[in-house]
């Protein structure tokens, strides 16, 4: 069974559906003791980070990821579910779960592509171009687009945890890649046939990061 | 660098498509589930319903079509008309769609906005905007006015505040529709389109006027739009929506080709 991580943060069914359309059977679930028993676990979530930790901390979940992680048990992040696995996010200046080292920067207000101001957030489709060849993300064309819909990004301390580089006026990490760990910035349940993809490829992924 | 997004709108009435849509390859459509099937396989960038249902009634099949649409395809979607309440976004929302569009319901009470923004996120929540081009005044200096019931009404809102004031209360994209334009075919206002996009600092969305591929590109580089809403465009068959990419892609505009 998979477990999808219930803290609050915004519409979690999407993933499920994704998830029902592939014929994997899942649950939304927020009880610690259902997520120790999943076989793997699914971390989404759309908001903001500083709530985001508030909740996981008040249902127990945060230590409960920790253990996930360190059990070796497969698990994808999925937008602000990528984001609080690192030390520290600049949203709302959150202390977060520390699972990976490293930060989570806001998009400068002043980023601009060729001459004219970007929005923020960053949103819509953009491409992803990924490194290696991690199981998780095989069958991906190079090129590939997929749908994203946030201010802040990913910056691990190390940069080969970067499994996956996208561009916004700056280069920024789309994708990380620790050990049973994946973690998405951009939307995989709303990213088409590719996105499902990454969704099916992970349910099928033990958890290793080379094969 | 983003792409830009080519959006298909589809109007539903009581659940049905109000006029079928007529696919290039003559595959004629009235269900809206499998309506929006055929242009997520087309490579459409996300979905646009408007929902013109007047009764309580009508709403509970809406709601239905949008879970089952949700079940359907897996890129975003949004759901607008008559959308007065919090509730009503949440049924919405709750059921699948990505974002909600709100139109008069937010000249009524811009305060649904702002409530929409804080219960759901910026990003899910879309203004509408129905614009006629007006001489310019005291009350309407950008020369563009907000008009309500399909046109008929004027309301004496200056269309250039409306936008920014709807961003600062927390709107996340803006769907601006140029009734003059609409259902002409002969394209998107782009005067209007470059006003707005180049004074808010959240997404627009084009719409209305949309007769060739021509006229996506032009909205695309000198309107300044983030995506370009078509519908007998692409409803009747004229174009697929990968004629309408390949040919802004031949033209140097960013669009998704894989899907």
């Amino acid at each position: 069974m998979i477990s999808i991580i219930d803290y609050h943060a915004g519409n979690l069914t999407s993933v499920a559906r994704a998830l029902q359309y592939l014929g994997e059977p899942c649950e939304i679930t927020g009880d610690p003791r259902k997520l120790q028993k999943a076989e793997r676990i699914i971390f989404p979530g759309v908001g903001a980070a500083g709530e985001a930790m508030e909740n996981l901390r008040a249902a127990g979940l945060d230590a409960c990821i920790r253990g996930a992680f360190q059990a070796g048990k497969p698990i994808l992040g999925i937008c602000l579910g990528t984001q609080v696995i690192f030390d520290y996010s600049e949203e709302n200046e959150a202390a977060c779960l520390g699972v990976v080292p490293g930060q989570v920067r806001r998009f400068p207000r002043d980023l601009k592509e060729n001459g004219r101001p970007l929005k923020i957030p960053h949103m819509g489709w953009n491409r992803v171009d990924f490194v290696g060849d991690h199981p998780v993300f095989k069958g991906i064309p190079q090129g590939a687009e997929f749908y994203f819909v946030h201010s802040y990004y990913p910056f691990p301390d190390d940069e080969r945890r970067v499994a996956g580089w996208s561009e916004y006026g700056i280069r920024f990490c789309a994708v990380v890649a620790d050990r049973n760990m994946v973690a998405v910035q951009f939307h995989a349940e709303k990213s088409g046939r590719f996105g499902l993809q990454i969704l099916k490829n992970f349910c099928k992924w033990e958890g290793r990061d080379a094969q | 660098m983003l792409s830009k997004r080519i959006i298909p709108c589809l109007d539903v009435r009581d659940g049905k498509l109000t006029k079928g849509v007529r696919f290039k390859g003559n595959i004629d459509i009235g269900d809206p589930v499998e309506a929006a099937k055929t242009y997520y396989e087309q490579g459409a960038d996300e979905i646009v319903f408007y929902d013109i249902t007047a009764s309580a009634e009508g709403r509970g099949i809406m709601i239905d079509v949008v879970r089952r649409v949700a079940e359907t395809i897996f890129i975003p979607f949004s759901v607008g008309g008559g959308i007065r309440t919090v509730e009503q976004m949440r049924a919405v929302i709750l059921a699948g769609a990505e974002k909600v569009s709100v139109n008069s319901g937010a000249i009524e009470n811009p305060r649904i906005i702002s409530e929409g923004a804080k219960a759901f996120g910026s990003q899910c929540i879309v203004l509408g905007m129905d614009v006629k081009k007006v001489d310019r005044s005291a009350k309407t200096p950008s020369g563009y006015e907000i008009v309500i019931q399909g046109g008929r009404k004027y309301t004496g809102i200056d269309a250039l505040r409306w936008a920014i004031e709807a961003e600062s209360l927390g709107a996340g994209e803006i769907c601006l529709n140029s009734i003059d334009a609409d259902g002409t075919l002969d394209g998107y206002e782009l005067e209007l389109t470059h006003l707005v996009s180049t004074n808010v600092r959240i997404p627009v969305i084009a719409s209305g006027g949309a007769g060739k591929a021509e006229h996506l590109f032009d909205v695309l580089t000198r309107g300044v739009a983030d995506a370009a809403l078509i519908a007998s465009i692409v409803h009747y068959g004229t174009y697929a929506i990968r004629d309408l990419k390949e040919y802004l892609s031949g033209r140097g505009v960013k669009v998704r080709r894989q899907w």
